[in-house]
């Protein structure tokens, strides 16, 4: 069974059109992130999910069913806010019980479906404490707490991570890898980051400008994208696009190399001068100007690079990806 | 750390200041306060010492309490205030609201129609106001004082909440309505305590204005069971006598429930329960 359904959804603010056409479908128990630059209309999918925005036109079936009218309390799904949004006023106990209460469920399953998420997310200690006298990383467990209660059909995660520092956000995503597990529920996930995009989707939608550029599993993306922007935007460095000219002579495409996939070689047709050497232990990255165009490099190991060097660079076997004018891919 | 502010030489001049300028507001209150305490002789004499045994003089609050019906000039204007009060901070929330939260055709031109009363003064319509009160049959009844300053009181009301509550966070109002609540849930539960320091100021603003208000008690409810304690006081003052120790006594009296009322709402402009909502 589909979880979610779109079908051709516009949304337009009086004359700014936010989303065009969008089509996508959601299997049950499927993790589907939304990544793409600030301003593309992630949040604003992702909102109009949930029903807080109404659609200009199109439809959305969440769970087979047509929600186009349906409250977002009746939709069915629950969603976690990147400024947590907790009650302030209510405990973490109450804040995770409104919603049942409004749904007038009996004070057993409220009790248990409780314990339940306070139990999953290490919350049980903290139940009397209002949310001012919480942690950071206490507040998000908090606010996923509060859609967890809810058993919904559908959870919506609007950037959770965002407000967190580096280390926390590393153990929050593993822990929403591991509820995913645990409660083989369908999620949609919206950030900005790729990074949170490859490690926690089955599935990843890139948007730019209310469109979908592609949608496809992360090594799809990865290995396999449409057009130069989603070449570019997934890939941490990103993906290096050179003129092809500087290859063969005449050539009016553009090269695109993924920083891994550039190796030194004495014998390598990219002469490149160092920048500048990132040494991060296991992988040492290289900032190179080929031609006056900067390069990345990134080596496997530790490898004694200074900066002003120069040596020569060259691409692993099958691995150019080349690009038409309008940013299109062509097969090679 | 700021120089300036960690400079002893600073902050002795600082609180200086400040305490001088206390002294300088809380002087009028004190001088009424102790010569409503002394005879009128003594009023006149010194009106700045303090009473002492031969000075010491009850006449003027026993004068006020056998003239005229002054606890139900006390009861009105308690009632006019407070009411009129709940009535500005209800409505103006709603409407503020309403401005802030809703997007509807004509939203900036309403504020803007909302906010226009704080640039008109109301006294000019006084005469219309009247004729109004008169038509409907409200002169001399409480309703048309609260009617009044309510409408007084509202443009500022909205104008100040509507701002505030622009800083509510959209994703806490979202959370409720995910969550089942309804948009009035949503008002009374969750944005009207997190706006609760701005309701204060405007409480303290409209507060003592109508307290102290004489035109309209005046104009619209001179009569006797109506009277407020301002337009109560004023029988004490004569054109050719005037009974210092009565009005003096009746002014400390009048003092006290605002200073009461605005304890309780100041204590709200401190208080930050926003902390911990969101971020």
């Amino acid at each position: 069974m589909t979880a979610l359904t779109l079908t051709n959804v516009n949304k337009s603010f009086g004359q700014v059109h936010v989303l065009k056409d969008i089509n996508l479908e959601v299997q049950d128990g499927e993790f589907v992130v939304f990544v793409g630059p600030s301003g593309c209309g992630k949040s604003t999918l992702l909102r109009v999910i949930a029903g807080l925005e109404d659609v200009s036109s199109g439809d959305v079936y969440i769970g087979g069913e047509h929600v186009n009218l349906t409250p977002p309390s009746k939709r069915g799904i629950a969603m976690v806010f990147q400024s947590y949004a907790l009650y302030p006023h209510l405990n973490v106990r109450k804040n995770m019980t409104l919603a049942l209460k409004q749904e007038r469920q009996s004070k057993e399953i409220i009790d248990q479906r409780v314990a339940e998420a306070a139990r999953m997310l290490n919350l049980e200690e903290y139940l009397e404490r209002y949310p001012s006298e919480l942690s950071g990383g206490q507040r998000q467990r908090v606010a996923i707490g509060r859609a967890i209660v809810r058993h919904p059909k559908l959870f919506l995660f609007d950037e959770p991570l965002s407000n967190l520092d580096a280390a926390l956000r590393m153990n929050t995503r593993l822990e929403i890898a591991k509820l995913h597990q645990q409660l083989a529920a369908s999620m949609i996930y919206v950030t900005h980051d790729q990074s949170e995009a490859m490690t926690l989707a089955d599935k990843i939608v890139v948007l730019r400008d209310g469109y979908v550029e592609q949608i496809g599993s992360p090594m799809e993306l990865y290995n396999n994208p449409v057009n130069k922007f989603v070449a570019g935007f997934l890939g941490s460095p990103a993906m290096n696009f050179l003129p092809a000219g500087i290859l063969n002579e005449g050539d009016d495409r553009t090269l695109g190399v993924r920083p891994e996939d550039l190796f030194l070689s004495e014998g390598g047709n990219l002469p490149a001068m160092v920048q500048h050497v990132e040494q991060l232990g296991g992988d040492t990255n290289v900032i190179a100007t080929v031609k006056d165009h900067q390069v990345t490099a990134r080596l496997f190991g530790q490898h004694a690079i200074e900066s002003g060097q120069t040596f020569n660079l060259a691409i692993s076997e099958g691995k150019s990806y080349f690009f038409d004018k309008s940013g299109a891919r062509l097969s090679a | 750390m700021n120089k300036a502010r960690s400079n002893p030489l600073n902050k002795v001049a600082m609180h200086g200041a400040l305490i001088l300028y206390t002294l300088i507001a809380l002087f009028p209150v004190f001088v009424i306060l102790i010569n409503s305490f002394k005879n009128r002789k003594a009023i006149f004499r010194e009106p700045l010492a303090v009473p002492n045994a031969d000075t010491f003089s009850m006449i003027g609050y026993e004068t006020v309490m056998k003239q005229g019906d002054f606890f139900l000039y006390f009861q009105n204007s308690m009632i006019v205030t407070v009411v009129s009060l709940t009535l500005i901070l209800l409505f103006g929330a709603m409407a503020a609201f309403a401005l802030s939260e809703y997007r509807f055709r004509g939203n900036l031109i309403m504020g803007l129609y909302l906010a226009l009363g704080i640039m008109i003064p109301i006294r000019i319509g006084t005469v219309a106001i009247l004729e109004m009160m008169v038509a409907t049959g409200l002169v001399n009844t409480l309703t048309a004082l609260i009617l009044v300053y309510t409408a007084q009181g509202l443009p500022l009301a909205v104008f100040i909440l509507s701002e505030f509550m622009r800083q509510v966070s959209d994703d806490l109002k979202n959370a409720g309505r995910i969550d089942g609540l309804s948009e009035y849930t949503i008002f009374f539960r969750l944005v009207l305590p997190l706006v609760r320091p701005a309701m204060a100021t405007v409480a303290v603003f409209n507060m003592i204005p109508i307290w102290n208000d004489l035109w309209f008690p005046l104009i619209l409810a001179p009569a006797e069971e109506t009277k407020t304690l301002t337009l109560g006081s004023q029988v004490f003052i004569g054109q050719f006598v005037t009974d210092w120790n009565a009005v003096l006594s009746a002014l400390s009296m009048a003092i006290l429930p605002v200073l009461i009322l605005y304890v309780i709402f100041s204590r709200q402009l401190i208080r930050g329960i926003t902390s911990g909502a969101v971020k």
